[in-house]
């Protein structure tokens, strides 16, 4: 079982207009940097992107922002960009936000086959309007439905040919839920190793969720806030 | 009067050992920096970290490791790394003691708005709505008025809800309020605060019980 590809734009050569994607990460760290790139430079459009954030102006999801290849975005927090907001308040951009922790679950629960769930977040806000409300002990609860993506790309520290993943730090975040709800998921990783180099022990995401996977190469990891002491 | 380091420091007082603690951005980040050392408490960042340890020196930088604020972070020993499906489950699951987050308005039932103003560029709730939906022990730490001088503290909220009838204790340059069936319970008043100013400061029901007491820092 050899699922190597050898570049993004092998990986991401059949995504098409139109098409659904998971995109792993949190603010910048642990993005898919090869598979973005790559989808850029295909021009491929009209997409529809689940991700947490929409990157900022000049990298991540913010470079597909700019040349207009993103129809909708399904997010929690998009404040870190002005192309963002103009193409959003000008209509270009349709935006569906949904609490952090529904999202997260959306993913799981569309990668783990249970097509709805009830969830607490959002109770009494608009987040909640035309959603089914069940109350569990006194509590109430909304309904909310499982996310799938005709494409899931996702970013890990190691993987191995046969799809294994390990992450490192917080930039594991999204990817793990990402990876298992793709009809087709791309992992790109910083160390591509041969099927046994990695301990089963330490496996983060099972191969059996991954379709294709490459090393990808030149990771900027850009920082959004770099903050430190001074010695 | 408190300045956003005194809120913080009085809103410390309220982790106690063994707790493990999310702290949102803004005056609840400051929080970190006052908890004194001899408590072991874990912090808890939604981004996928436990053991959220302060700033790394430059050298030490790394862009795999940060906070929900998106900021460059360090791991205290015995912290842990997990996904945002796990994160939600540790908060959803009421693992976490306790919630300190700034709010743009509360009400006297313990509603809270702070993720939404209708007309300006919707940024989004970030995790604030699981937070708060889940969250036994909710603090919110804010300014008393908005810069037009309009108490945040109110009858009823006024912009979007992120949750409903779930903050129990707010902490701002004025005072430290309980919520309750009530109202907001005027608890300690900040040095030098009339219990009169703060009558006056409160648009929501304020409930006075014999002599209030000066904060203690």
């Amino acid at each position: 079982m050899n699922k190597v590809v050898s570049n993004a734009e092998e990986a991401i050569r059949d995504i098409q207009d139109g098409m659904t994607l998971m995109l792993g990460g949190f603010g910048l760290c642990g993005i898919p940097e090869n598979c973005i790139a790559a989808l850029v430079k295909k021009g491929t459009k009209d997409l529809t992107c689940i991700s947490n954030n929409a990157g900022v102006d000049d990298f991540g999801i913010g470079l597909m922002l700019q040349q207009k290849q993103v129809k909708k975005m399904i997010s929690s927090y998009v404040g870190e960009n002005a192309e963002f907001e103009r193409q959003l308040l000008s209509g270009e951009l349709e935006v569906e936000l949904i609490p952090q922790g529904t999202l997260a679950e959306r993913c799981r629960a569309g990668g783990a086959g249970i097509p709805a769930f009830y969830t607490p977040a959002g109770f009494g806000t608009e987040v909640a309007e035309g959603k089914e409300i069940r109350y569990f002990n006194g509590k109430p609860y909304l309904l909310e439905h499982w996310l799938k993506a005709d494409f899931a790309i996702v970013k890990a520290w190691k993987g191995d040919a046969t799809g294994n993943l390990i992450y490192k730090g917080t930039a594991r975040n999204f990817n793990p839920m990402m990876a298992t709800a793709g009809k087709i998921t791309i992992a790109e990783v910083e160390e591509l190793y041969p099927a046994g180099a990695l301990d089963p022990n330490e496996i983060h995401t099972p191969g059996i969720f991954v379709q294709r996977i490459f090393q990808g190469n030149n990771y900027e990891k850009r920082i959004e806030q770099r903050t430190f002491l001074s010695e | 009067m408190l300045d956003k380091f005194g809120i913080a420091k009085r809103i410390a007082r309220e982790v106690k050992d063994g707790y493990y603690v999310n702290l949102g951005i803004g005056i609840p980040t400051l929080v970190a920096n006052y908890i004194p050392s001899h408590l072991s408490v874990m912090l808890q960042s939604e981004n996928g970290l436990l053991g959220m340890g302060p700033f790394p020196f430059e050298k030490d930088i790394d862009p795999d490791l940060i906070n929900a604020g998106k900021q460059t972070v360090t791991m205290i020993p015995g912290a842990s790394l997990f996904s945002s499906a796990d994160s939600f489950g540790m908060i959803r699951g009421e693992h976490v003691d306790l919630t300190i987050l700034g709010a743009m308005e509360v009400s006297d039932k313990g509603d809270i708005a702070n993720w939404k103003i209708p007309g300006k560029m919707v940024k989004g709730m970030g995790g604030a709505m699981d937070l708060v939906a889940s969250a036994q022990n909710i603090i919110v730490a804010m300014q008393h008025c908005n810069k037009a001088g309009e108490s945040k503290l109110l009858p009823e909220c006024t912009l979007p809800l992120t949750g409903v009838k779930c903050v129990k204790k707010v902490v701002t340059e004025l005072a430290v309020l309980d919520i309750t069936e009530e109202g907001f319970v005027l608890l300690e008043r900040a040095p030098g605060v009339t219990v009169e100013e703060i009558r006056e400061r409160t648009a929501g029901r304020l409930v006075i019980k014999g002599d209030v007491p000066e904060m203690v820092l």
